[in-house]
């Protein structure tokens, strides 16, 4: 009887265990030292206490796709339908893979289409997304009020925006908090992934030089380890293991790219009171490593489409 | 079979517990961090962990030379203060909220694109032998374009 005993409270205790350090670290892109998982069982409060202030929570944060998005707009780049991913192709999409990859994509694309006012693109991109959601079993995320909601608004950019935000939100927090970090992973990669195809099929090769546009695209190179890191996180996960090899590859191009930032100093802007982190960098592409660049992210983006 | 049962049961329980904290966590974030941002406009990522007073948690996040950001680091009323610091890539502490009264907002712009480092701590309540306080944390960024 004591040993069935000391058997369920073994259980019971490891259990708690597990449930302390999984609820500590939902969210897209945490991750815990494995060491401290590996520990064992606690004996007592203490070294329970002890082992979770030893947790370290880590969140790789990509940009969003309606971040994504925005960069493009800022940069002075048109508007150009052509570069999106039809909304006829959401049907094709049946497996977990390509609709985590193309909720990201479909986002970006939303996003994309809001900035420049594409009314009709708006609501066709929406439910494109709402279909890649509600494939992956994310409940409530876009439904059908959302897209009424976005009906109503059509003509206010700020509350369209306002509303993919919160779409994002509800899907990213659901996969986060459903135990799906590594679909959550897949969809900011795949919204990753096309805010750079767009960029880099928007320049134009003829004004290569001083381009804002190009400069937004290699400021992508910053974000390739957080990828990466991201991406290790949820290793083991086939749809994530295919990834990491693309991101490797994509990253041997963005090794190529020069770019070098100096030391920061804070000030503050008088004007609006808003500090001003001043540094400067120098930036480093030549055109035969932007075309390579551009040859290697629409190899990885087709992948995701087809 | 007995085991079997009560393994079953407990099994149950762990699961519907961690899936309630994590919903707490999210409904948190909506209601207690989502709504410091404005004006800014939410990025739409999702960032929240429970953590215990003492612990720490890291963010890493490129931030743009085109944009101004507003970074949210909100903790539950049961938690004490959350202490947030902005670090660069030389270790520089750009930012630390306390020296700022443990704000929960700060608003910034960069001349050029760089990766930052957030660390987000709980302070302790330091009361030796009482159980750590527990609470949700949510970390979120808004952003607006340059002017």
């Amino acid at each position: 009887m004591n040993k069935t005993y000391r058997t369920v409270t073994g259980i019971i205790t490891v259990m708690m265990l597990v449930v302390l350090l999984l609820s500590g670290c939902r969210s897209e892109g945490s991750k815990e030292k494995k060491q401290e998982a590996e520990q064992g069982t606690p004996k007592d409060l203490e070294r329970v206490q002890q082992e979770i202030k030893q947790a370290n929570k880590i969140f790789e944060a990509l940009p969003s796709p309606l971040e994504s998005a925005m960069l493009i707009k800022s940069a002075g780049a048109p508007f150009d339908k052509k570069f999106l991913n039809p909304v006829e192709n959401a049907k094709l999409y049946t497996t977990s893979r390509s609709q985590a990859l193309n909720l990201g994509l479909y986002t970006c694309d939303l996003s994309f289409a809001s900035l420049y006012d594409q009314t009709q693109l708006i609501i066709d991109y929406m439910n494109a997304a709402k279909k890649m959601a509600d494939g992956l079993g994310i409940l409530d995320a876009i439904d059908q009020k959302t897209i009424e909601n976005l009906e109503e608004n059509i003509n206010n950019k700020d509350a369209i925006m306002e509303i993919i935000s919160e779409t994002f939100l509800n899907s990213n927090s659901y996969l986060a908090d459903n135990d799906q970090n590594a679909v959550a992973a897949i969809v900011l990669v795949g919204g990753w992934v096309e805010g750079l195809y767009i960029s880099t099929q928007l320049v134009d090769l003829k004004n290569f030089t001083d381009n804002k546009l190009v400069n937004t695209i290699v400021d992508q190179k910053l974000s390739i380890q957080i990828l990466v890191n991201l991406l290790d996180s949820n290793k083991g996960h086939p749809t994530v293991d295919e990834l990491i090899s693309q991101m490797q590859e994509l990253r041997t191009v963005f090794d190529k790219v020069k770019l070098e930032t100096g030391p920061v100093k804070t000030e503050i802007d008088p004007a609006t009171n808003t500090a001003i982190l001043k540094s400067s960098a120098k930036i480093d592409i030549s055109i035969e490593v932007f075309k390579e660049l551009t040859a290697v992210v629409a190899k990885i983006r087709n992948s995701f489409v087809k | 079979m007995r085991i079997a049962k009560i393994f079953s049961a407990f099994t149950l329980f762990f699961i519907a517990a961690t899936l309630s904290v994590n919903a707490q966590c999210k409904a948190f974030a909506k209601k207690d961090c989502l709504p410091t941002l404005s004006p800014y406009t939410h990025d739409g990522n999702y960032h929240a962990a429970v953590l215990v007073e003492g612990e720490e948690a890291e963010l890493y996040k490129t931030f743009y030379s085109d944009m101004e950001y507003r970074v949210a680091v909100v903790g539950e009323g049961k938690l004490p203060a959350v202490e947030f610091s902005i670090i660069d890539e030389n270790k520089n502490v750009l930012y630390t909220n306390k020296d700022h009264n443990y704000a929960k907002t700060w608003d910034f712009k960069l001349e050029s694109s760089k990766q930052l480092k957030l660390v987000v701590k709980v302070s302790s309540f330091n009361k030796p032998g009482d159980v750590p306080a527990s609470g949700c944390v949510a970390i979120m960024f808004g952003f607006k374009v340059k002017k």
